[in-house]
């Protein structure tokens, strides 16, 4: 029996923690780039950079407030900067709506030419970002780092194997769940949540019923904005904060998004999870586990790994592949793409 | 007295223009409808007196105001209402929710217009808290009229409501669309089941390309034997 709940341990220790994270921050990632999708109805490439220049603009603030010594220890500094990082973002996203999107609103630009704007976006935000902060590696948390550590666990339960959840972990599940149940209660309750779905579900009814298209498109950015802040600060403080690594986020979040449903909020959720423990479950080494399960003293020989990390995007390929030959609404039908 | 007047309307999508002259008055409380051939520039009138396309020549008044140069939703604002062809509800929104977008200019309780358009259409109140795009053909159409009387509109313009619907539910409708004429409501409306339309019209118009052909009241129009031999098949 201890084998069992030792196996267990293992497998919430590697892969059900780290996962629920990973799909908490990709579900977030995913919910801006659908609801960009449900309203101004382009593929947003810009959106992994969006979440690079939140999280670089919270990590400014977070220096400035380490630097005259405001700490909210054991929690880490950096949630004190979102607000400030959220305001940043939707100012600096806004700004790129002024300057390039509505210029093609205007013109009712097809969906490729506010893409191809977006992949320059892209290209200049990451920029942007790299010329203020730098391309290396930062360090975003400053709290406390476990909330149960491996040997506590193993102290506490007596079991051979140690559970450890860290602090990054526990805020990122936290801050997911509170954002989504805000999210669905401003869409699905509000008159101006109202109003957004409307003008997604049928952008000329929406019109005639007397809806303001400019005012849609300008709350969906300042939504999308707060999201991409909040993922980018969530994945920094899990991991470390590193430009490059929001850029390699666009596949896996695109995936999300679309294996759910563009446009489709609830499928940009489904869609972060399924993606997450896919990736985190194909690159898990299982031979501890089996090792456990198995019978007594036999370990299997190899690392029962059926894909090297190396290897974790090509996972959100194959199923973005599949999904888009097999089903290409995605699971909760959004729009084909 | 004339509360809707689509004066001479010359006009169409591209270079080529599809109304010609054309006119279109409707006096209120009435019921008005528009009537011919496939191609007869029927819904492009309609579309015409809504703004939703550039008019070469002609006017568009409404209550005795010019709105010619006023966009759709500004016309929603004076008082129109329009209910599209085809894609006229909110699919994956609830029934109630799509009553709300219907109200969504106004800034006053809605509540009360919503219990005359659940009394008009008894369905809608049983099935408010369902996805509209889940609802039967003659449902959605309910749906979509009740949408556009949400403004408590003076005019409210019909595209063809009975297209794809049964006989059954297309007579029902037509019900409906009287009672909503009897409490005040001025209707014009552009239908391909003529001889029923014209049944029920105080006023009808029969376009041919673009042109007014005939112009009389709907039950002089089932009267007359040239219209009907041309446009209600004997």
């Amino acid at each position: 029996m201890t084998d069992v709940i030792n196996a267990f341990v293992i497998l919430a220790n590697f892969l059900i923690v780290p996962g629920l994270t990973y799909g908490c921050q990709l579900a977030l990632g995913a919910l801006g780039v659908t609801l960009v999708y449900g309203i101004l109805r382009f593929s947003n490439f810009a959106h992994g950079e969006a979440m690079s220049f939140g999280a670089m603009a919270s990590i400014l603030v977070m220096w400035w407030l380490q630097s005259v010594g405001i700490s909210i220890d054991p929690l880490p500094t950096v949630l004190l900067a979102l607000p400030i990082g959220i305001l940043a973002t939707v100012a600096f996203i806004l700004a790129t709506d002024r300057a390039v999107y509505r210029f093609y609103r205007e013109k009712k630009a097809p969906p490729v030419s506010f893409l191809i704007a977006s992949i320059g976006m892209m290209f200049i935000m990451g920029g942007f970002v790299r010329f203020i902060i730098g391309a290396g590696d930062q360090i975003v948390n400053d709290g406390t780092r476990f909330i149960i550590n491996a040997r506590e666990f193993k102290r506490m339960t007596g079991l051979d194997e140690g559970l450890a959840i860290k602090t990054s972990q526990a805020i990122t599940v936290v801050v997911t769940v509170a954002l989504v149940v805000a999210l669905f209660w401003f869409l699905n309750r509000t008159r101006t949540g109202k109003s957004m779905r409307a003008y997604s579900d049928n952008e000329d009814l929406a019109l005639l019923s007397g809806i303001n298209p400019e005012r849609v498109v300008m709350i969906t950015w300042i939504l999308t904005a707060a999201l991409a802040t909040i993922a980018g600060v969530l994945y920094g403080l899990d991991k470390s904060y590193k430009p490059f690594t929001y850029f390699q986020l666009l596949l896996p979040i695109f995936a999300s998004a679309i294996v759910g449903g563009l446009g489709n909020p609830l499928g940009a959720i489904a869609g972060g999870f399924l993606i997450a423990f896919s990736e985190v479950s194909v690159t898990f080494a299982y031979r501890k586990v089996l090792g456990y399960l198995g019978p007594q003293d036999w370990q299997p020989e190899g690392l029962i790994q059926l894909l090297s990390t190396d290897y974790k995007f090509a996972v959100s390929f194959v199923i973005l592949v599949l999904v888009l030959l097999f089903r290409p609404t995605g699971i909760f039908r959004g729009r084909s793409v | 007295m004339t509360v809707l007047i689509g004066e001479a309307m010359t006009g169409g999508y591209g270079a080529a223009d599809i109304l010609h002259e054309c006119t279109i008055e409707i006096d209120e409380g009435e019921i008005a409808v528009v009537v011919g051939p496939n191609g007869a520039g029927k819904s492009t009138a309609m579309k015409a007196m809504f703004g939703m396309l550039d008019l070469r020549g002609g006017r568009v008044v409404l209550d005795g105001e010019d709105v010619t140069a006023l966009t759709p939703q500004a016309r929603v604002y004076k008082g129109m209402g329009f209910v599209p062809q085809t894609s006229n509800i909110f699919s994956t929104m609830t029934v109630e929710e799509n009553l709300e977008m219907g109200a969504f200019i106004r800034e006053d309780g809605i509540a009360e217009t919503m219990a005359e358009v659940f009394s008009l259409f008894p369905i809608l109140e049983e099935k408010r808290a369902q996805p509209a795009g889940e609802l039967s053909g003659g449902q959605r159409q309910q749906v979509a009229v009740g949408r556009a009387l949400m403004t408590r509109p003076k005019v409210l313009m019909l595209d063809e409501p009975t297209a794809g619907v049964s006989p059954i539910v297309m007579d029902e409708l037509f019900d409906r669309i009287i009672e909503i004429a009897r409490t005040g409501v001025t209707i014009l409306m552009v239908e391909q089941n003529a001889r029923q339309a014209l049944s029920i019209a105080d006023k009808g118009y029969v376009l041919v390309q673009g042109r007014n052909r005939y112009t009389d009241t709907g039950a002089a129009l089932l009267a007359n034997p040239d219209v009907r031999r041309s446009f209600l098949g004997g």
